[in-house]
């Protein structure tokens, strides 16, 4: 029985989200199949790095300001919460939250949206989609925290007195100022981040988090083709392939917010991207 | 011990002494000395990786060029799981392969067989009647060897910025002097090099450091297999039945790791301060200022 590959893209082309057909390729496996099934896991690697970036983002901010305040009951916790998650591997912590996960009773929590009420299960928190992203949001969020950290001490003096002879004080002066200069000291090294925390989504099915239905990320399924064809000269090229594209998308989608956010400076000054391996996990 | 010969009888501190001291947790506690084994033996394959690839860049002959340029670039793009999943089954093939050309030559009958990998059987790597230790330090090896081509790729990366980064007017002075391009390089440039490398390196470190548990997915006896191992639940058929204590295992891997990184993190900031004595960077003159 052998597919076109049109028709292999139909069957597989979702089944990382269930979707399509239910049994994976045994035998005759096709270099067809082994693009489409890992090109469909690619769809959770993009979205835990999307949510996990995009909730990190805000927290991280938060924790900056936190590690930054002359309050110790602020700073402590922050720097706290930055020593844990960048100084202990991202396995372990994935291992360490789904054993919690796994302790925390099973309940529904009804959550009142207003205008309507939906019910939370606390049984979702051992599945990836919900759990791991968790555990994703509070990494990034540590990482990207110490860099926002870095850039705010560096934020440049004359801009502050600016913003004081203006009369800005407060949330405006943070809003107006602080924020986006630290932002755009931050953004080459926030690129890095961006770029390693797609990478490490794809420890999330080789840690602690089982894939449901064998429905798994990207290399999920390229180790899945490495054990069935014994071949690893295959499915590994390809997702690296896939993983290469993804990180130029990064770099360009980066560049454009950075060229954004650098818009009103000399060009001598402006902050450049650089490959920088600190934040790998 | 003695006491601990029947468990079942065994209560409170008596029992924990006894539970800690069995067989298995002693090996929990050797595969911290697998972990730490890892880390010494691939560090300096991995600086001398590093400068091979570093020089690889830096060199004018261009197909040495490219291969040092794709090499410390193809880190970059593609995850790192993905170079240690792939290595050591390709390295095992890769190596099999050869010995199966040499060791086998009238085998007409091709290797790869559909799904099957089939080399005859004195090209075995390691042989089928190799003791189980030889089976364990070649995979140990092969897992060394990926950890070493990964970070080496790293390390190239930052030795070469810090060659770039040894101030010109060092090396014309040196020219100056009439020293070859060989005695720039070997006597200038990489003695001076180091304190600029220092930070990519202890990032490295770091990097490395967290990058050890992943020896389990290479199917290596390390902390995380044995923290699986005896933290779940055992029934009362065991010895010292209790239940599912996977969170507290895995809480003492968490805690040894921030005390590594932590510890390291100390000893790098005093490595720095020792290096940047007396160079002319902000570091060496902030030094300078203090002593004086």
């Amino acid at each position: 029985m052998s597919m076109t590959c049109i028709e292999t893209i139909q069957s597989y082309g979702l089944r990382s989200l269930g979707i399509g057909e239910r049994l994976l390729p045994k035998t005759d496996i096709t270099l067809c199949d082994q693009f489409v099934l890992i090109g469909s896991g690619l769809i959770w690697n993009i979205y835990f790095a999307v949510f996990a970036l995009a909730v990190g983002f805000w927290i991280a901010t938060l924790v900056a300001l936190g590690k930054a305040s002359p309050n110790p009951l602020l700073s402590a916790p922050a720097k706290a919460f930055i020593f844990v998650f960048r100084g202990s591997p991202l396995f372990i912590q994935f291992f360490l939250a789904y054993e919690i996960f796994v302790l925390i009773p099973k309940v529904g929590i009804d959550i009142n949206l207003g205008f309507t009420t939906i019910t939370a299960e606390t049984r979702w928190l051992t599945k990836a989609w919900l759990g791991a992203t968790i555990v994703l949001i509070l990494n990034t969020s540590a990482y990207t925290g110490e860099i926002f950290y870095g850039a705010l001490r560096s934020v440049p003096k004359g801009d502050m007195e600016a913003a004081d002879a203006f009369g800005m004080s407060g949330f405006r002066k943070f809003r107006r100022i602080i924020w986006p200069s630290m932002l755009r000291l931050a953004w080459p090294s926030y690129t890095n981040e961006a770029i390693f925390m797609f990478h490490a989504t794809a420890l999330v099915f080789f840690s602690g988090f089982p894939a449901w239905r064998q429905s798994g990320d990207a290399l999920y399924y390229a180790s899945y083709f490495a054990d069935k064809t014994f071949n690893p000269f295959v499915s590994y090229p390809i997702i690296a392939a896939y993983f290469v594209l993804c990180t130029l998308a990064i770099i360009t989608l980066f560049g454009w917010a950075n060229r954004r956010l650098n818009r009103h400076i000399p060009v001598a000054e402006k902050a450049k991207f650089r490959f920088k391996p600190q934040f790998i996990r | 011990m003695e006491m601990c010969a029947d468990p079942s009888t065994l209560e409170g501190f008596n029992w924990w002494i006894c539970y800690l001291t069995t067989g298995k947790q002693q090996m929990f506690y050797a595969s911290f000395g697998t972990v730490l084994a890892l880390l010494a033996l691939t560090a300096p394959v991995v600086l001398v990786l590093g400068f091979a690839g570093a020089m690889a860049r830096r060199s004018r002959f261009l197909p040495l060029n490219w291969l040092g340029a794709i090499y410390t670039n193809a880190v970059r793009g593609i995850p790192d799981i993905i170079f240690f999943l792939f290595v050591p089954i390709a390295m095992d093939q890769g190596i099999e392969y050869l010995r199966h050309k040499i060791k086998c030559p009238d085998v007409t009958e091709p290797i790869r067989q559909g799904n099957d990998f089939v080399v005859c059987a004195a090209a075995k790597m390691p042989l089928g009647t190799s003791p189980q230790w030889v089976h364990e330090v070649y995979g140990f090896t092969l897992a060394l060897v990926a950890f070493a081509i990964v970070f080496g790729a790293f390390a190239a990366n930052t030795l070469y910025g810090a060659m770039k980064a040894v101030p010109r007017a060092q090396l014309e002075t040196a020219e100056a002097y009439g020293m070859t391009p060989r005695q720039v390089f070997w006597r200038i440039e990489v003695p001076q090099m180091w304190v600029y490398a220092l930070p990519g390196l202890s990032n490295l470190w770091m990097i490395l450091i967290k990058a050890t548990p992943l020896l389990f997915l290479l199917g290596v006896e390390d902390i995380v297999y044995w923290a699986k191992e005896l933290g779940g639940a055992k029934t009362s058929r065991f010895d010292y039945p209790h239940p599912d204590w996977r969170v507290y295992y895995f809480g003492v891997l968490l805690i040894f790791y921030l005390l590594m990184t932590w510890g390291s993190e100390k000893v790098f900031t005093r490595i720095s301060r020792r290096l940047s004595h007396g160079q002319a960077t902000l570091g060496g003159a902030a030094d300078a200022q203090v002593t004086a």
